[in-house]
């Protein structure tokens, strides 16, 4: 057994008596909990105690409403990421997986931007902070995701790695910019009580542009100093950043680079920025010294920020190999002894040392959703950053992360639909939890059913196919709807089903004498093959149709075949042959020599069955005699029709 | 198409309310019925500009919830009776009708059918309604057709086993006439001023007995009519001539869930699947003869007459009615991006056209070329 990464939290189930034990089922979202009456003395195992069942669930998410479009949404992403073609060289592919990542990310934010709006405006506190809760996971998941989009997926190269990483700090520092439109929007911005944080800031993240626009408001006010601004000035200017799509190679930007960040350490020393401490702090900002930048711990806010400053005014060409010791040392650095290391740090960190496993691990442990983890691994996954990897248990990781995550959608009862498609893309095990999880969805309605026998049916899943469908054949049985029932079972091609339902239709007929539902059976079609009890059905029912249109031949020739042809049952032979009757008594010959000869045969075969079942006894005599007075009936009209047919058949030969 | 708006419930149904024909007014509002959720609702969303000033430039936002109310069971289908009310029927079997208050912007519920299809011992799932103010026409799994009226408190007339199978979806032929789908591909006319339980006549798809799932009526010429089933093939009728459908066309890769006429220039018409997808098509008649002078978009009085001779007036007929024929052009066109779950639902009405799907989405489009 391994080792547990982190205690298991401890939920306390209300109700349960102290000193009870508790039984509990496992579901592929929630746990059922209830209380038994197992005691330690003895071990009678009885069933549950209480009269309750409780049901317990880790992942509350997936019922937020707002969360719930995150879900939907991703799963277009999701499904258009799955069709992206694996036979493409991975060069090509590589911007199609960024902009699939900025897709992921972008509704994270939307989703965030939502949470946020309806945080602030619900009075109900408790919600208000659940709300707030779920705003700085998602934030959280959009730093991480962005980082490992940055670094994994972009695979950014020496040189534009600190650009990108510039980037994800601004994005994720973004209170700068409210700070500086309070400011700006003041009435005098240079004495503003926020203005200098404000300059600071946009040269701590490397926004000298910006720095530069702000420093000219407080130049004019100092004309005294003006010079010294303007030197600040053409520093900020000239700070060269690395432009990764130009003709310069990295190695010429570096001594570019290190021409600026000398000329700046020269003007430090010569102490030319000392009158004004502000400006002093940027030069020191803008030659990287360590000691200053802990300084900004305020403004900075966060190691990884530090980490990314630090980065920029002192190691800007850093290769990603290197990253994980700048990211170790600033994060020591910058956490003094007493605070404790977060578990996004710590994912962070992970992340920085190139370790995909322990980041998606940590993620798993620390989030209570599968959203997250499912999503990334898949991406990373079709980025081909996976695959050494194989667990000790079910397939591989992100298909296991997978199935975890569409098992739990399943549960919903309106997201299930989406989850479909992600076991689609489980290409071991995915199908065969689709399975078992699809014929176990509540079919309240024909809709709905057909819209899960669509999902079976595209599959080729037959099994679940019938299943359903006989759900819905047995419903119909159930509410006396014989015609959807039997629709149905043709559906599902359930041949046993159709017989039974046929046997319903034909007893209905011999009770009432006429046929019920005969929009459907005259419409039976190449269905009718489907049992012989079926073909009879629609047969018979053909037969009354001719007989009906006074199409006596026809209907003499079907009503004998469906005997000869041991299409009709035993049992209504001799339903069959009282029906043979009126057409015997018509005064022209419908039935032939040969064909009177065949019935008298299949008559006698009834009647020798029918004699060895009443040498058993239990025939009452009444019914016996009506027996015997319509065979004594049928044989008259059959020696009379024999008897005329000869006569005609002889009369046309001569 | 206009980007998704994600509604947090799948969407079973979508309908604008009607704007009056004098006005060349767009329509504004729209209503959808939610299904499979724990909590299933009626809403009211408006796509106009709410609040801000309409001389904006071009700026459309995202279609704005106004109002919604609680609906016991899925909603299986929803009509406008008129401006104000609202008609559904529900997997519960019962029918409802809500009214939209325009100025407070409320909604109530002001008639209520429980149960109105059912089984002895169960409910039935009631599947679809068609209005004709103040009538209202109901169709269900239990294969009845029950007439109401919204000003009568009882129900004015059940049709007992109108259907062996299931009945799909009804619309109005006539005033006095509705046609039913069902799930052994066939179409039935019932002239309800009949006292008989047995339909006046009898259309089918084939012998393979397609169910069929939605039906719509040509607005202007009535014996025209479209359906859609299992198999998503589009199929033209002419009720006058014959029990054939009058063209087949190859549409959908999985079931149609219904079909459109625009209503006010009926050479176009839309459909939507259960493949996730949304189509336009268009036809255009053999002739050289312009559409409008073929009585589709003027709705003039004499195409309106249910009497038209059959094959008489060339200009009457309908540019659908020749088909697949090499002499006519029909054209389709996907309206969304590629989508991979069910739309549901669809409703189009002058230049605007709105969606929902199963993806918990809704899409509008307001420059329908048409």
């Amino acid at each position: 057994m391994e080792e547990v990464d982190v205690e298991p939290t401890v939920t306390n189930i209300p109700e349960i008596r102290h000193g009870k034990h508790m039984g509990f089922a496992w579901g592929p979202g929630d746990i059922l909990v209830y209380e038994t009456h197992f005691k330690p003395s003895g071990y009678t195992l009885s069933g549950p105690g209480g009269s309750f069942i409780h049901k317990v669930r880790k992942d509350e998410d997936i019922n937020s409403p707002i969360l719930r479009k995150l879900f939907n949404e991703s799963h277009h992403i999701f499904v258009g990421l799955q069709t992206i073609n694996d036979d493409l060289p991975s060069k090509s592919k590589r911007p199609q997986f960024v902009s699939i990542s900025r897709n992921y990310r972008s509704v994270i934010r939307a989703c965030m931007e939502e949470l946020q709006q309806v945080a602030v405006s619900t009075r109900d506190t408790e919600k208000g902070t659940q709300y707030g809760n779920q705003v700085s996971i998602l934030l959280a998941i959009e730093l991480i995701w962005n980082l490992c989009e940055v670094l994994f997926i972009d695979a950014a190269p020496a040189g534009s790695l600190l650009l990108h990483l510039l980037d994800w700090v601004r994005l994720h520092k973004a209170d700068v910019d409210e700070k500086a439109k309070d400011v700006l929007q003041s009435d005098s911005p240079a004495e503003h009580h926020n203005y200098w944080d404000v300059v600071v800031s946009y040269v701590l993240q490397g926004r000298l542009e910006e720095a530069r626009q702000m420093l000219v408001k407080q130049a004019t006010l100092q004309p005294a100093s003006r010079n010294m601004y303007k030197l600040m000035d053409s520093l900020l200017s000239k700070m060269p950043f690395y432009n990764p799509g130009g003709t310069q190679t990295l190695t010429e930007f570096d001594v570019k680079w290190r021409n600026w960040h000398e000329e700046v350490d020269r003007y430090l020393k010569d102490n030319t920025f000392a009158s004004n401490r502000h400006l002093e702090l940027i030069c020191k900002i803008l030659v990287g010294d360590e000691d200053t930048l802990l300084e900004q711990k305020e403004l900075l806010s966060t190691w990884y920020h530090f980490l990314v400053t630090r980065l920029l005014y002192s190691h800007p060409t850093v290769k990603p190999t290197d990253l994980h010791y700048y990211a170790q040392s600033c994060l020591t650095m910058f956490l003094d002894s007493r605070s404790v290391q977060e578990p996004l740090d710590s994912i962070l960190l992970a992340a920085f040392e190139f370790d995909i496993y322990l980041v998606i691990k940590d993620c798993s442990i620390v989030l209570n959703n599968w959203w997250f983890v499912a999503h990334l691994t898949d991406l990373l996954d079709h980025c081909k950053l996976l695959q050494s990897h194989n667990l000790n248990f079910g397939s591989n990781m992100r298909e296991f992360l997978l199935l975890e995550y569409a098992s739990g959608l399943f549960t919903h009862h309106s997201l299930w639909q989406c989850a479909v498609d992600y076991f689609d893309h489980c290409p071991e095990l995915g199908r065969a939890c689709l399975e078992l999880q699809i014929e176990r969805v509540p079919l309240d309605t024909e809709r709905k059913a057909l819209k899960v026998l669509r999902i079976c049916e595209e599959r080729q899943m037959s099994e679940q196919v019938r299943s359903i469908c006989k759900i819905m054949a047995m419903r119909a049985l159930r509410n006396n709807r014989l015609g959807s029932a039997l629709s149905w079972s043709i559906r599902a091609k359930d041949a046993a089903f159709a017989t039974l339902i046929s046997e319903r239709f034909l007893q209905d007929y011999c009770a009432k004498g006429t046929f019920s539902d005969l929009d459907l059976i005259d419409n039976l079609g190449p269905a009718m093959l489907l049992s012989d009890r079926l073909t009879f059905l629609g047969k018979y029912r053909e037969f009354h149709k001719l007989y009906g249109e006074k199409r006596f031949k026809e209907a003499a020739k079907l009503l004998l075949s469906l005997m000869t042809a041991k299409i009709a049952p035993r049992s209504f032979w001799m339903t069959l042959l009282t029906d043979a009757l009126p057409l015997l008594e018509q005064k022209e010959v419908i039935f032939s020599a040969d064909q009177t000869y065949e019935l008298m045969y299949c008559l006698e075969e009834l009647t020798s069955s029918l004699d060895t079942a009443a040498s058993g006894g239990e025939r009452p005599m009444q019914e016996e005699d009506v027996e015997q007075t319509k065979v004594e009936l049928l044989r008259l009209s059959l020696a009379r029709n024999l008897a005329m047919a000869i006569v005609k058949e002889g009369t046309v030969e001569t | 198409m206009e980007s998704a708006k994600y509604v947090s419930q799948k969407i079973s149904k979508t309908r604008w309310r009607p704007v009056s024909y004098s006005s060349l007014q767009q329509p504004d509002i729209f209503v959808t019925g939610s299904w499979d959720n724990e909590e299933n609702k009626v809403s009211v969303w408006s796509i106009g500009n709410l609040g801000s000033s309409g001389l904006e430039d071009g700026f459309e936002g995202d279609p704005q919830l106004i109002c919604e109310q609680k609906h016991d069971g899925d909603v299986l289908d929803l009509q406008f009776l008129d401006q104000e009310r609202i008609v559904t029927v529900s997997s519960t079997g019962a029918v409802t009708i809500f009214r939209q208050d325009q100025n407070s912007q409320t909604m109530s519920i002001c008639k209520h059918w429980a149960r109105a299809h059912r089984y002895p011992s169960d409910n039935a799932p009631s599947t679809g309604v068609a209005c004709n103010s103040p009538e209202i026409v109901t169709v269900g799994e239990d294969g009845r057709i029950i007439v109401f009226r919204a000003d009568q408190e009882g129900v004015v007339r059940v049709i007992e086993n109108a259907d062996s199978s299931t009945l799909h979806a009804v619309t109005y032929l006539r005033t006095t006439e509705v046609l039913t789908v069902n799930s052994i591909g066939q179409l039935k006319l019932w002239d309800l001023r009949q006292q008989s339980n047995s339909p006046s006549q009898i259309l089918s798809l084939s012998r393979d007995r397609v169910p069929l799932y939605c039906v719509d009526r040509h607005p202007n010429q009535q014996h025209i009519v479209a359906t859609g089933g299992q198999d998503g093939m589009l199929c033209v009728w002419d009720v006058r001539q014959g029990n054939m459908p009058f063209s087949l066309m190859e549409a959908h890769s999985a079931e149609m869930w219904e079909v459109h006429f625009h209503p006010t220039n009926p050479d176009h018409l839309f459909t939507c699947s259960e493949d996730g997808s949304l189509l336009h098509w268009e036809t255009s008649s053999p002739s050289e003869m312009p559409s409008f002078l073929q009585g589709g978009r003027n709705s003039n009085m004499t195409s309106r007459s249910a009497m038209a001779p059959a094959g008489g007036n060339q200009s009457i007929i309908s540019a659908w009615l020749h088909g697949d024929s090499s002499k006519s052009r029909l054209e389709t066109t996907h309206m969304l991006p590629s989508q991979t779950l069910s739309v549901n639902s669809l409703d189009v009405l002058g230049q605007c056209l709105v969606c929902g799907t199963d993806g918990e989405a809704i899409f509008v489009n307001r420059q329908v070329p048409v």
